[in-house]
């Protein structure tokens, strides 16, 4: 990219800030990254944190019990609102993960060094995030011990899935999707277990780390044929990511239902999707960079660069929702009419306009830089994101489902204390993973960091 | 087992900078050596080529687990739904074809990550618990910042005094043999 060559806001050119502080040496990136994992004792901070998605984490638990002897009966879905916040937060999640796979695969294709800092956290948020959005369609079924049903398999009852139903690509859409994030997030990490097992002190981590590692020596021959494959990964998870948040979208508009029902649906879901992504990124990149002292490694440039995406994608949203409405007044259908009216003035309306507050006016500051280097704004902005895109998923699944197109069949919907039971003890799994993964695997890529610094200081030379 | 102490796997070099490795890799082809390797914490560029490696066969395997899980992902959709299970929805034909391409297209991608990634483990010899070149103490840098160079015994050329003294002409520093037990 030529955003080096660009001029900026100020009268002079601006010098971007680095990928990565001055004066780092191959042995001082493995030290300090390694450190974290090895040598570091776990702070006040970290038992605090990890304390709090742990407790969130046993809420889980006991929603999912109780929804077990219970049945879906405990959430505030019924007919005609079927769908309700299980999908709600399957949406959510899937699409927070897909911050991570562009991170580690487009960027990694469009050589964008600064993408190397934070690509190892950005996959391993996505492998979690992928995690909590499981739960919801698995639960959802009613009767998750028979979510293999969904699967073909050769079963006595000589019946197959319907490979025509949304619902059924989207088994295979998530279910690869976790399957090459785990692939790709592990692949990256081979190298890095190799110099966390050839620098543990104690006997178990030696043994662990060396069991993960595979053995790897870091010949140049098994160099040579890793980073084919690890080219080749990223060419596919490409497709893919554009892929899995394309069909999830179909689950909508597939159907009939007003205000599902459009082709603008693909794309602006994955543009959705990359925009929550991101927002969790600088979520868990802020506090990240601030307890461990990374600033060294995750600079100002990284978040000054995800405050753009952000923007961007946050951009193509918005068109998303103006041609939402534009094309449902333009095609003067009546029930894609009303469902406008029902957004603007219907009960949900308060959900809508605070969805339009989070989503398109309050990331329009991301267009001032003091605001773009400002990490507490950074921060909190993420998180206004964050809750922007999980109430996108509400107005899409509730407004549509409580007024469809015969007024006998309206409805409303209002979540139990089980449904925010549920959803919270996801963000516990999700805090209580990020936590362990932080303080048992290198958060930064090592290997990577090795090569930006050799990069780095040729470029010096 | 230690009676045996006479077995070398080879010698090895080791080397401060990637463009140090890069030119005694080089050196020592130009001498004659073709059993050897070397070793870095991070993929150097220009070395594959200075070790005169071939293109890798892992492109080619990918290609192989794509057509492998699309084409059998097509098919068996299209078994399932036309001869195993016939199921008339909504009149549509039974081969419905563009309602199987989301999960033909998703099988073509796991079939082309798993084969490529276990394709290149695989062709690695990996997982591989041991390796004579751990049995060298310094070797531990070799994931940290140091660069190795190592002329296996099993090279023709290969005679070990003569090879040591080879790569210390190469301004190799901790220069020993590596044993092959």
């Amino acid at each position: 990219m030529s955003a080096e060559q660009r001029p900026r806001d100020s009268p002079q050119i601006r010098r971007l800030a680095p990928v990565i502080e001055p004066g780092h040496t191959y042995a001082s990136v493995t030290d300090k990254i390694s450190a974290i994992v090895l040598t570091r004792p776990a702070s006040l901070g970290w038992y605090a944190g990890f304390a709090i998605g742990f407790s969130l984490l046993g809420v889980l638990t006991i929603s999912l019990a109780w929804l077990i002897i219970k049945g879906v009966g405990i959430w505030g879905i019924n007919a005609p609102i079927g769908w309700g916040f299980a999908i709600v937060n399957f949406v959510w999640w899937i699409g927070i993960g897909h911050a991570g796979t562009l991170i580690s695969a487009i960027l990694f294709l469009l050589n964008q060094k600064w993408r190397t800092s934070i690509n190892r956290f950005a996959e391993a948020m996505t492998l979690f995030a992928v995690a909590c959005a499981g739960v919801f369609p698995l639960i959802h079924t009613g009767r998750p011990w028979m979510a293999f049903y969904m699967f073909p398999y050769p079963s006595t009852m000589g019946i197959w899935p319907q490979f025509r139903s949304p619902l059924i690509w989207d088994v295979f859409a998530v279910s690869t999707y976790g399957t090459v994030s785990l692939l790709f997030w592990y692949v990256g990490l081979i190298p890095d277990l190799a110099t966390l097992r050839d620098r543990a002190t104690s006997k178990p981590r030696q043994i662990i780390y060396g069991m993960l590692s595979m053995g790897w020596r870091g010949s140049a021959r098994h160099w040579h044929r890793y980073q084919s494959a690890y080219l080749l990964l990223a060419g596919l998870a490409t497709p893919l990511v554009l892929s899995v948040h394309s069909v999830i979208s179909f689950d909508f508009s597939v159907s009939i239902v007003p205000g599902w029902h459009t082709t603008i649906f693909p794309p602006y879901f994955v543009a959705g999707a990359i925009y929550s992504g991101f927002a969790m990124v600088l979520t868990i990149a802020i506090p990240l960079r601030k307890f461990y002292d990374l600033e060294e490694f995750i600079t100002m440039r990284h978040l000054e660069n995800m405050a753009q995406v952000m923007l961007a994608t946050g951009l193509i949203v918005a068109y998303g929702y103006f041609f939402e409405f534009f094309m449902a007044l333009y095609s003067n259908n009546k029930f894609d009419v009303f469902l406008v009216q029902q957004r603007l003035h219907g009960p949900y309306a308060p959900y809508y306009f605070a969805l339009i507050l989070c989503n398109i006016l309050t990331p329009q500051l991301l267009w001032f830089q003091k605001m773009r280097t400002n990490v507490a704004v950074l921060f909190v902005m993420s998180i206004v994101v964050n809750v922007g895109m999980w109430l996108e998923r509400f107005v899409i699944v509730v407004i549509s489902l409580t007024r469809d197109f015969v007024p006998s069949a309206w409805g409303r919907y209002s979540p139990t204390f089980w449904d925010w039971s549920t959803f919270l003890g996801t963000i516990g799994l999700f805090i209580t993973l990020i936590f362990l993964f932080v303080r048992v695997l290198p958060a930064i890529s090592i290997a990577e960091m090795r090569e930006l610094v050799t990069h780095t200081s040729e470029e010096h030379e | 087992m230690n009676e045996h102490r006479s077995h070398i796997y080879g010698v090895m070099g080791e080397f401060e900078t990637a463009k140090q490795l890069i030119r005694a890799t080089e050196k020592t082809r130009e001498a004659g050596y073709r059993r050897i390797d070397a070793y870095a914490p991070f993929p150097v560029e220009g070395l594959s080529e200075a070790l005169g490696l071939r293109r890798s066969w892992v492109p080619f395997v990918t290609l192989v687990g794509g057509l492998l899980g699309g084409l059998s992902g097509f098919a068996f959709q299209y078994w399932a739904n036309v001869y195993s299970y016939p199921m008339n929805i909504g009149g549509r034909p039974l081969n419905s074809w563009p309602a199987f391409i989301p999960v033909t297209f998703e099988l073509t991608i796991l079939g082309a990550s798993t084969f490529a990634v276990f394709g290149m483990l695989a062709m690695n010899k990996l997982p591989q618990p041991h390796h004579p070149v751990f049995n060298v103490p310094r070797f531990t840098h070799a994931s940290t910042d140091r660069f190795f160079l190592c002329i296996e015994a099993r090279d023709p050329k290969f005679h070990l005094a003569d090879t040591a003294r080879f790569l210390q002409g190469l301004q190799a520093h901790h220069v020993t043999e590596v044993s092959d037990d």
